[in-house]
């Protein structure tokens, strides 16, 4: 049974468009890469899916069971059921671009917290799993600091280890690399992937190309708020069809981390 | 200049009697409006605009009239109204230790709640989203991440406002009542001596100011350790 099912999704702000109806489907173990240049609505597409956004048209569907929605004021999908959507919340669990760790609790805390007041874990069980995560993540022996006194790395494993810790039925990750440092990529990444080879199911919006290639089961690309392009690593990006995924994947190979021409210096005479 | 009279027992037992009530009225008004401050934070930034509103209006009424003016205003002021004194709130409004802890109960309310309420806007919008998307209950996220968060980043504007409030107790003075800086009066009217009179006070005061300065530079250490650089 399907995992996940959104189907037709639809967002905009105001009059402007963002998502133009996007369905996804993933399965248990499939690894999602969803892949675009900026603006293009994958990280609108990843919060709508729990609803940390509002859609204005759509339907998600968790573990077969559809996400209750009704149309607020402005015209939004809003949650119709607070306690189904924080139940649904907590099986689907999120690691942000920008860590968002709580900062002020310490990393052991951080690991902890969702664990207890949201699922009712004892603090003593909820220690022993966030030990046990926070070392999968090669976090160990820092649990007494807190998020600022560690690396950016180490912040996006901590935020890793506080998103396992509540067991999740599958992960939502929004550019989980693309605020960190360079050289602080790659162990971020093989945490991922050692995750994906556990067979978890995971939801990964990314700019990584390496990542996508070799350790998604299942790509999409979006471009202007549609799916372009979505199939297998090798078809969408060894074989794009789509003249724009190729434009894309062209301008993604120049720069590893890929540079918005619309931000990029003008030179003027 | 002659402070022989600071060796005179009853003396002694003046100021000691007054600085009893200067604390007592300090730790009372604080502890006081640090409990109301808090929900009226959260009333403050409701998403709900009259409930917003209402909480604006309070602290906006409060902050923008002089403290002095609302302990006449609770002290003399209540007092016209037949239907005050014939209600069973009379047994309390007719004390004036009562008024003035109460006018300064509702002043420093205004004032914390006002500090409270800023640091909750300023905290990271990620973090609250965070809790959100792990599927927090909206009071949990109160309880758990925003209120001790904001009340963590509003120390060091608290521990200002709490000198504010020693000082201000002096106030209670005016009502007939004996605090530290009413002590010093008697003292003054007693032996004719203004300026020694009121710089013990001074000194009483300034070692209290001492101690708040320390403590909160205690409880910085401790719960703001979070906002300062490593130091390993």
């Amino acid at each position: 049974m399907a995992q996940l099912k959104v189907e037709d999704l639809h967002k905009s702000y105001g009059s402007q468009a963002v998502l133009n109806g996007v369905s996804l489907i993933a399965n248990k173990g499939d690894v999602i890469s969803i892949i675009g240049s900026s603006g293009s609505g994958k990280s609108t597409f990843l919060r709508c899916i729990n609803l940390l956004e509002k859609p204005t048209e759509g339907r998600i569907e968790i573990d077969g069971e559809a996400l209750a929605l009704v149309r607020d004021r402005n015209g939004h999908l809003d949650c119709a059921n607070p306690a189904q959507l924080r139940r649904l919340r907590a099986k689907l669990a999120m690691v942000f671009q920008n860590f968002s760790l709580w900062s002020h609790m310490t990393v052991l805390q951080n690991v902890i917290e969702a664990p207890i007041h949201v699922l009712g874990l004892s603090k003593q069980e909820a220690t022993t799993r966030a030990r046990h995560y926070l070392s999968k993540v090669g976090v160990e022996g820092r649990e007494g600091d807190y998020p600022a006194h560690l690396s950016g790395g180490q912040q996006q494993r901590v935020a890793i280890a506080r998103a396992l810790a509540v067991e999740p039925d599958m992960m939502l990750f929004d550019e989980p690399t693309s605020a960190l440092d360079p050289e602080l990529v790659g162990e971020v990444l093989r945490v991922m992937r050692a995750l994906a080879d556990e067979g978890r199911t995971m939801l990964v919006v990314t700019h990584e190309m390496s990542f996508a290639r070799d350790v998604s089961n299942k790509v999409l690309f979006l471009h202007q708020g549609k799916v372009e392009q979505q199939g297998s690593p090798d078809d969408v990006l060894a074989h794009p069809k789509s003249p724009r995924l190729q434009q894309f994947l062209a301008g993604a190979l120049q720069h590893p981390h890929p540079f918005p021409t619309a931000q990029a210096p003008k030179v003027t005479a | 200049m002659n402070f022989s009279f600071v060796l005179d027992p009853d003396t002694q037992a003046l100021y000691l009697r007054g600085l009893a009530l200067t604390v007592q009225l300090l730790l009372g008004c604080i502890a006081i409006s640090f409990l109301l401050a808090i929900p009226l934070a959260v009333a403050r930034n409701s998403p709900l605009r009259p409930v917003r509103h209402v909480v604006w209006l309070y602290t906006y009424v409060v902050r923008g009239t002089p403290l002095l003016l609302q302990v006449y205003l609770v002290y003399y002021g209540l007092s016209q109204f037949e239907a005050v004194r014939a209600s069973a709130a009379w047994f309390a409004l007719s004390n004036p230790l009562f008024c003035v802890l109460f006018a300064f109960v509702i002043n420093e309310t205004a004032y914390s709640a006002e500090i409270f309420a800023g640091a909750m806007r300023n905290l990271p919008h990620g973090e609250i989203e965070a809790a959100r998307a792990f599927g927090m209950a909206p009071m949990v996220i109160l309880r758990r991440i925003t209120i001790p968060s904001a009340l963590r980043s509003s120390l060091p504007a608290y521990s200002n406002e709490v000198i504010i409030v020693l000082h201000s107790t002096s106030l209670a003075a005016t009502v007939t009542l004996l605090d530290l800086t009413g002590a010093a009066n008697e003292v003054y009217s007693t032996h004719y001596l203004p300026f020694e009179a009121f710089m013990v006070a001074a000194v009483f005061y300034m070692g209290m100011t001492f101690a708040i300065v320390r403590m909160f530079r205690a409880a910085e250490g401790r719960f703001l350790a979070h906002q300062r650089p490593r130091t390993v």
